[in-house]
């Protein structure tokens, strides 16, 4: 976890509103999880105020080798919007890497894993599927849109393994919600990242399995000491009560937290 | 040159991370010698602990934003057992901030946190916005912060800074009160109330409708409010709303106050706390100034005074 200045070294509109953005420094060669996040200050821009806090934004993947991150995200905002005016060469404060990712142990040698992910919540998923082939887990994905102009990664998932695409209104891949092919996939382990509807969906349908969730919340510091981004435990004897999605997660074994 | 002495408090510069935005200094001690600050004053202590409030708890705003985290934490003696002994570690004078819904229990916390030995000083929370009872009435009212005040004095073991709302038609009268019920100093200013509505939604942002303004857009605010209580009251004030550099602890001085506090630009910054100690020599010394202790309240007094 350090802050430094690290460089854009590529902007790219991928689909409608997403952006795809690579950044080099040394905050690249510590991650050590799939699903992991940066904090990032983002530029202003002359005749305006830049916004205050900084955006916590997930890791998509990484080239240590490199010292490249990968970034999606979605324009939402003034701060996604400013960082989306960021081009090549410019220097962008960030802090990182924050949190625990996906446990990519828990599948077992030569076992299968499942992702599911609904919009800007696939980014992560992608770098944990490249983990998990990397360690010869064969990977099975079902990715949600909501329609085909919002579609980035096919052909990247593709490339890693089995690639379910839905969109809510059928216009690319198949019409309907990711959890209608969850009972299709042969897995010993499942990863979910998106939306909370769709994370309590997918924990409905997943119950036998360990599944594991990452969670968004609205972050102050990112780094645990704000208590911005506090969720209660389902246990309700457990000693503290409550995790920081920053730094006790922002991945989770299903049930750990409530999801709300 | 920036050595600060206060009741209860020998500081070796007078920064120091405002309650809340540094919970009880782990984390940011995994960035960086917490040697270096002034002081630490910790996330607010109840009685019991609390959970605070549902999520979101944090919306941004122009040069600022806003929190009601609603006083989450462990409890007076989790903290003092789990929470403490990390701190004692370190050689920087800790202030609790204390926090509660009635008279007693704010009583019970200020006895037990005033008891550590590794506790230098109170702060007396009575300007929280953001729980349903207790807090911000007690500093709204100032015949109620007196009497708390004095309840609190009365078994504390240690100093007590009484940290004032912003929330009051007259700020002077509210410090007058709690200095006559026997405040040692004052802490200034707690966060405004405010609110932000989102356009999709059409309801407010944060789940508990209203928050605290934090950041440098209430930076005037403070100094307005430390410039006219300075002049009415012998007690020493830590300043503090929407501080980033060392320009703006020296502004806070030229106001009234005697250290400062520095609470969103954590979040802005991690590191922000320890580069504007090792800035303040350098603007010092730019602006002539041997001693910090010689800029308190020199915006409003008088120049032939200090020197005649």
């Amino acid at each position: 976890m350090i802050q430094e200045e690290m460089v854009v070294t590529a902007q790219t509109k991928i689909a409608d509103g997403v952006f795809e953005l690579r950044l080099s420094g040394r905050i690249a060669t510590l991650v050590t999880e799939p699903g992991q996040f940066v904090h990032m200050r983002v530029p202003g821009e002359s005749g305006m105020l830049s916004p205050v806090l900084r955006r916590p934004i997930s890791i998509c993947s990484v080239d240590p080798a490199h010292r490249e991150l990968t970034l999606i995200y979605r324009v939402v905002g003034l701060g996604s919007q400013l960082l989306s005016n960021t081009c090549p060469g410019m220097k962008i404060d960030v802090f990182g890497p924050l949190g625990h990712g996906f446990p990519v142990d828990e599948v077992p040698a030569g076992g299968r894993a499942l992702m599911i992910g609904g919009g800007v919540g696939v980014p992560p998923l992608y770098g944990l599927a490249e983990a998990l082939t990397d360690r010869g887990i064969e990977v099975t994905h079902i990715l949600g849109f909501r329609s085909d102009k919002d579609i980035f990664y096919e052909a990247q998932f593709a490339a890693l393994g089995e690639t379910v695409i839905f969109t809510d209104d059928g216009s690319h891949g198949r019409k309907g919600l990711v959890t209608d092919a969850i009972g299709e996939a042969a897995y010993d382990v499942a990863y979910a990242c998106g939306p909370l509807p769709m994370l309590k969906a997918v924990q409905n349908v997943i119950t036998e399995k360990p599944l594991f969730v990452s969670m968004e919340q609205r972050m102050g510091c990112g780094f645990g000491a704000c208590l911005a981004c506090a969720v209660h435990t389902t246990d309700a004897q457990d000693h503290k009560g409550y995790r920081r999605v920053c730094c006790d997660g922002p991945v989770f074994r299903a049930g750990e937290v409530e999801l709300c | 040159m920036l050595e600060v002495h206060l009741p209860g408090l020998d500081l070796k510069n007078p920064v120091m991370p405002a309650s809340g935005c540094f919970a009880f200094g782990k984390e940011y001690g995994t960035l960086y010698d917490l040697n270096q600050l002034g002081a630490i004053t910790i996330k607010a202590a109840t009685l019991h602990a609390r959970f605070g409030n549902p999520t979101p708890r944090v919306a941004e705003t122009p040069s600022g934003m806003l929190n009601a985290i609603g006083l989450q934490n462990p409890g007076a003696e989790q903290i003092i057992s789990e929470e403490l002994p990390y701190l004692a570690g370190y050689d920087v004078p800790v202030i609790a901030n204390i926090a509660g819904s009635e008279m007693s229990d704010y009583v019970q916390t200020a006895e037990k946190m005033s008891a550590s030995p590794v506790v230098r000083a109170l702060e007396l929370n009575i300007s929280c916005p953001n729980v349903k009872h207790g807090g911000i009435q007690f500093g709204t009212v100032p015949e109620v912060a007196a009497e708390l005040t004095a309840k609190v004095k009365a078994v504390s073991a240690k100093p007590v800074y009484v940290k004032l709302s912003p929330n009051v038609t007259d700020i002077v009268a509210m410090a007058r009160a709690v200095e006559q019920a026997g405040a040692d100093g004052l802490s200034m200013i707690n966060t405004l109330l405010g609110m932000r509505i989102d356009l999709r939604t059409k309801r407010p942002v944060l789940a508990n409708q209203t928050g605290g303004l934090s950041g440098p857009a209430i930076k005037p605010v403070a100094i307005r409010m430390i410039y006219e209580v300075s002049q009415k009251v012998n007690i020493p004030i830590i300043g503090m709303g929407g501080i980033q550099s060392a320009d703006d602890v020296i502004e806070y001085f030229l106001a009234g106050a005697s250290a400062v506090a520095v609470g969103t630009a954590n979040f802005i910054d991690p590191l922000i706390c320890p580069k504007i100690i090792h800035e303040l020599p350098g603007k010092l010394n730019a602006l002539g100034v041997s001693d910090i202790n010689d800029l308190v309240g020199r915006s409003w007094k008088s120049w032939n005074r200090k020197n005649g």
